[in-house]
């Protein structure tokens, strides 16, 4: 530690994000002042690659052992800036991020004064701790080239198959007795016209002949231990357990669709689902000729306020091949509105139109009631209720999260959204990862989905698993737990009870009871650190001391006091 | 499949991206101003530029056409004199790359509809009728007016009052020049002028000319700076959707993205000031992703966003320069009209200018709505074996679908050359 400390300090405008709410050339003056910094450069866009240049000169020019970037967020930028001090020979954990961007000039937007103070203190406790941060290394682990896929419907046979022709191992997992998920239960598929149980089945051949994958079907997953590139995988099937090993996982669970029991007088004989309708169909039964189809049947509603995005579809889909079975039966579809996005759809939607279906808006505050035989609507347009004679009411219900989401979610731990549908890493940029390493996502587990859209994504989830399985070693943050102190710890096990990711576990040493990290497994979210009352374990650059250092520098010359 | 050989022309950017740094000084010293087309045409930009800041490579490139040098043979060469790297390179030329490859994906994207084909929205004629993009320009931070939603014909008003200024301040100059030197008042010769008893001095009659001018910018200038003044930011805004798209005249699909995208902008636009309340004005309002229902309810509880169901018949325009909406409300059954402070065009997603050509040189099929087409259960794939397609190239889709479908492009890509490489791999 005899090593002279020289930090540089690069204060970003990001354009006018940061620099038009904030004095940046007042904060780049400030960080002059403040100890260790050797160095301050102001960029218009620390990103952009001349900002990225200079950083690079500076550590050379400068003899820079320290970076700190004052610009947005870490989520999105860390790593550039990593890669960055690495390219200019600095270790790339020698580098800290001060958020001004969304901390300071996006929050305070209307204060000026106040969120500059704000910013000089978040810069000098980035700089406290900088000081005293120190290289680490990545952390290496081998990758188990193989593949497990839950789920057996056309999402999880697309990603199987996928992933088996790319030449991986791959074991699927389907709860039920045949493969082909809820393709089973339909009837045609639009807008190709295909045959759904003729689909399904095509591609479970497919799947069951493929050299590369081994199927479960009616097998349940009881547990999963491990990380990315070392999962243990434990299945049964009619009671007989396996164990296995895979390196990355594909869900592709699915979802169910609502049996809207206590709506619109439900009873599966004369106000049906659409899925019972397509079930007449498939049976040769269905006689109706006059037909309302009520739309979000159970959704955009209080208790459940998503659209099920494909809802509206499955309802045209369904009128034209009533349409085109018997077109004089009369088809109205009550909506609130009608989903149909893209080219595709939109066409169906008005090729229904021409096939005479009467599409009727209706208004949330006063829905559609049904009576036997009559099925009464308040008409916008004509400012009156209208009565519609039936003899058969098709409820459109949603897609809703499958019923093992809950327990598949802790046994991976990925998380769920407020539907209980499984949550991605990013909406925007990883909309097929989980926040998870090594786990990948598609199909109705997502989101509600066209048969288009869900092996479109089952497709790129598999791309997404196949990058890993392509390397023989995963190579990992090393900003984890560690053991620092191993005379402390009691090996009591709290931690490893708290540990959301598995990635603790107690060991017999020659010293006794001991905890022992995994630190591929470890996220580093600081769970284990925070709650051992012996100071046993800590984060790597989240140590107590440098987090106390940041505690104090800002106390130190706080702007409140 | 598997073996395409495929020339790629390289156009020229004059200046050499192995040299440049990207520091910038070129276009700091660039004399030749254009329309900033990232900016959607609400702004300028010099002829050697870097199409927006964070642009990568970020390396500067020269408008050939608006540049004095190349463009109008005119001498300058102020951007190689300040080129510290000597990276400007007027003699370079358009560069033709040969690759060979077993896969090609198409993910070319799209172009915004242009709605001046659309008579009755007024955009070619209406300053504050603005399409979403432009507005998006108009609500950035790093945009034109910084963020503020500051409206295009006070903007015109601002630029015509600088320039009325400048003319002012030279004219106003020249006549007090001339009235210190011959000791009269500027009135007394506008009098002797006009009453023909100067008729042959030139200097009299110039500067009874200029000192006419004077009054009359002055005149102009007086109830133009007052209009300025009165200006305020844009609080009461409208979006229309569906402009070009589900309208058989142009498209007939819908566009997909432009529900979600108008939401968010009268969501931001009212946290940038909270004082902007919006109308979108649908037929359908189509949030059909996750969050995206809740995302829209949201709009209408915390940022005064109002859907009004119906499609615009036209806008008009009042005397201040507020578009007025004129639309049938299907809820009340009337037809009403409505005066915003600028309204904002949802325009729909078409086919890129280029992609008939593309598909041609590919030898793959488009749908009838200009689009790659491809097949519902083979989503990726085009017509051709071994090109596949993602993104809006293959028909409208938002940000999430298309990244995701750019991983399904890759595994379909990765599936046809595997073979190759397993084999390249093994015999290395």
């Amino acid at each position: 530690m005899a090593e002279e400390i020289r930090i540089g300090v690069f204060v970003c405008d990001c354009g006018s994000n940061i620099a038009g709410y904030l004095e940046v050339s007042e904060l780049a003056e400030y960080a002059k002042t403040l100890p260790n910094v050797v160095y301050v450069k102001e960029n218009l866009y620390t990103c952009s690659e001349s900002g990225i240049n200079e950083i690079k000169a500076a550590i050379e020019e400068q003899k820079l052992n320290r970076v700190v970037v004052a610009s947005c967020t870490p989520r999105t930028h860390e790593p550039l800036f990593r890669g960055t001090c690495e390219e200019g020979g600095l270790n790339p954990y020698l580098f800290e991020m001060v958020n001004i961007r969304d901390q300071c000039s996006w929050v305070h937007m209307q204060e000026r004064e106040q969120g500059t103070d704000k910013a000089k203190d978040l810069i000098r406790m980035g700089v406290a701790k900088a000081a005293l941060l120190q290289p680490q290394e990545p952390i290496e682990s081998p990758m188990d080239p193989r593949a497990m896929v839950i789920g057996g419907g056309i999402s999880g046979m697309t990603s199987a198959l996928t992933l088996a022709n790319r030449g991986y191992q791959v074991t699927l997992v389907e709860k039920a007795a045949a493969l082909g998920g809820l393709l089973l239960q339909l009837d045609r598929i639009g807008p190709s016209n295909a045959d759904a149980a003729s689909l399904a089945a095509k591609h479970a051949e497919r799947v069951q002949k493929h050299p590369k994958i081994r199927v479960f079907t009616s097998t349940a997953i009881d547990q999963i231990k491990g990380y990315i590139g070392n999962f243990n995988v434990t299945v049964s099937t009619n009671g007989v357990q396996e164990e296995f090993g895979v390196g990355v996982i594909v869900v592709a669970t699915g979802a169910r669709v609502l049996k809207p029991v206590g709506l619109y007088n439900y009873d599966g004989e004369k106000v049906i689902t659409q899925l019972e309708l397509e079930s007449l169909f498939k049976k040769g039964a269905f006689d109706a000729k006059k037909v309302v189809m009520i739309q979000c049947a159970g959704a955009r509603n209080e208790d459940r306020k998503y659209c099920s995005r494909i809802c509206c579809m499955v309802a045209i889909k369904n009128a034209i091949a009533i349409k085109e079975r018997s077109p004089e039966t009369g088809i109205q579809i009550l909506y609130r509105d009608i989903q149909a996005y893209g080219t595709e759809n939109e066409e169906l939607y008005q090729r229904a139109k021409q096939l005479g279906v009467r599409f009727l808006k209706y208004d949330q505050a006063k829905p559609p009631k049904v009576e036997p035989g009559k099925v009464t609507v308040y008409h916008q347009l004509l400012g009156r209720d209208l009565e519609l004679p039936v003899d058969l009411v098709v409820l459109s219900t949603p897609l809703i999260a499958g019923e093992d989401n809950e327990a598949i979610s802790q046994l991976l731990r990925v998380s769920l959204d407020e539907n209980k549908f499984f949550l991605e890493g990013h909406v925007k940029l990883k909309p097929l990862d989980f926040a998870n390493d090594g786990v990948y996502l598609c199909g109705n587990a997502h989101y509600p989905a066209t048969v288009r859209e869900a092996i479109s994504q089952a497709l790129g989830a598999a791309s997404r698993a196949s990058i890993p399985l392509s390397k023989d070693v995963m190579k990992v943050e090393p900003i984890v737990s560690t053991l620092v102190d191993e005379e402390a710890c009691r090996g009591c096990g709290l931690c490893v009870a708290l540990c959301p990711y598995g990635a603790l576990e107690i060991v017999r040493t020659e010293k006794g009871r001991k905890v022992r990290v995994i630190p591929v497994a470890c996220k580093g979210c600081g769970v284990c650190a925070a709650t051992c009352y012996q100071h046993a374990l800590t984060i790597n650059s989240y140590t107590d001391e440098q987090i106390g250092q940041q505690i104090s520098a800002f106390l130190e010359t706080g702007t409140e006091g | 499949m598997g073996n395409f050989k495929v020339k790629v022309r390289k156009k020229a950017r004059y200046v050499n991206e192995d040299l440049c740094t990207g520091c910038g000084s070129c276009a700091e010293k660039c004399p030749t101003m254009t329309v900033d087309v990232y900016n959607a045409g609400l702004g300028n930009r010099k002829a050697i530029y870097k199409y927006f800041p964070q642009g990568i490579p970020s390396v500067y490139t020269i408008d050939a056409e608006a540049c004095r040098q190349l463009g109008q043979g005119k001498k300058c060469g102020v951007c190689a004199k300040v080129c510290q790297a000597n990276a400007i390179d007027y003699e370079q030329k358009d560069r033709e790359v040969e690759l060979e490859v077993g896969a090609i994906v198409v993910a070319v994207g799209y172009d915004v509809f242009d709605p001046s084909v659309i008579p009755e929205y007024g955009y070619d004629h209406l300053p504050n009728v603005v399409t979403a993009l432009e507005f998006e320009r108009l609500l950035s931070a790093s945009g034109p007016t910084a963020g503020h939603l500051d409206r295009p014909s006070d903007l015109a008003l601002e630029i015509e009052v600088e320039s009325l200024e400048k003319d002012q301040k030279k004219l106003s100059r020249q006549v007090k020049q001339l009235e210190e030197k011959h000791g009269k008042s500027s009135a007394e010769v506008l009098a002797q002028v006009k009453s023909g008893a100067a008729a042959d001095d030139k200097d009299l009659s110039g500067w009874a000319s200029a000192a006419e001018k004077l009054s009359d910018v002055e005149a102009r200038l007086e109830p133009l700076k007052k209009k300025v003044a009165a200006a305020h930011s844009a609080k009461k805004l409208a979006f229309i959707q569906c402009v070009g798209s589900r309208d058989f005249r142009f498209n007939k699909f819908c566009s997909s993205y432009c529900c979600m995208h108008s939401v968010k902008e009268a969501m931001i636009a009212n946290e940038h000031d909270n004082e902007v309340n919006s109308s979108i004005f649908c037929m359908d309002l189509r949030a059909v992703g996750r969050g995206f229902e809740e995302y829209k309810l949201r709009g209408g509880k915390q940022s005064n966003i109002r859907y009004v169901r119906g499609r615009v018949a036209e806008i008009t325009e009042d005397e201040a320069h507020n578009p007025v909406v004129w639309y049938e409300s299907t809820t009340s059954r009337q037809v009403l009209h409505e005066a915003f402070d600028m309204v904002v065009l949802a325009t729909a997603c078409v086919p890129t200018a280029g992609a008939a050509k593309l598909a041609e040189l590919l030898g793959v099929e488009l749908d009838g709505n200009g689009f790659v087409r491809t097949d519902p259960l083979a989503p990726l794939n085009t017509s051709r074996d071994g090109i596949f397609v993602c993104g809006c190239a293959q028909g409208p889709m938002d940000i999430p679908e298309s990244v995701a479908q750019a991983s399904s492009a890759a595994a379909c890509a990765a599936e046809v050359v595997a073979p190759a490489r397993q084999t390249a791999a093994a015999g290395s």
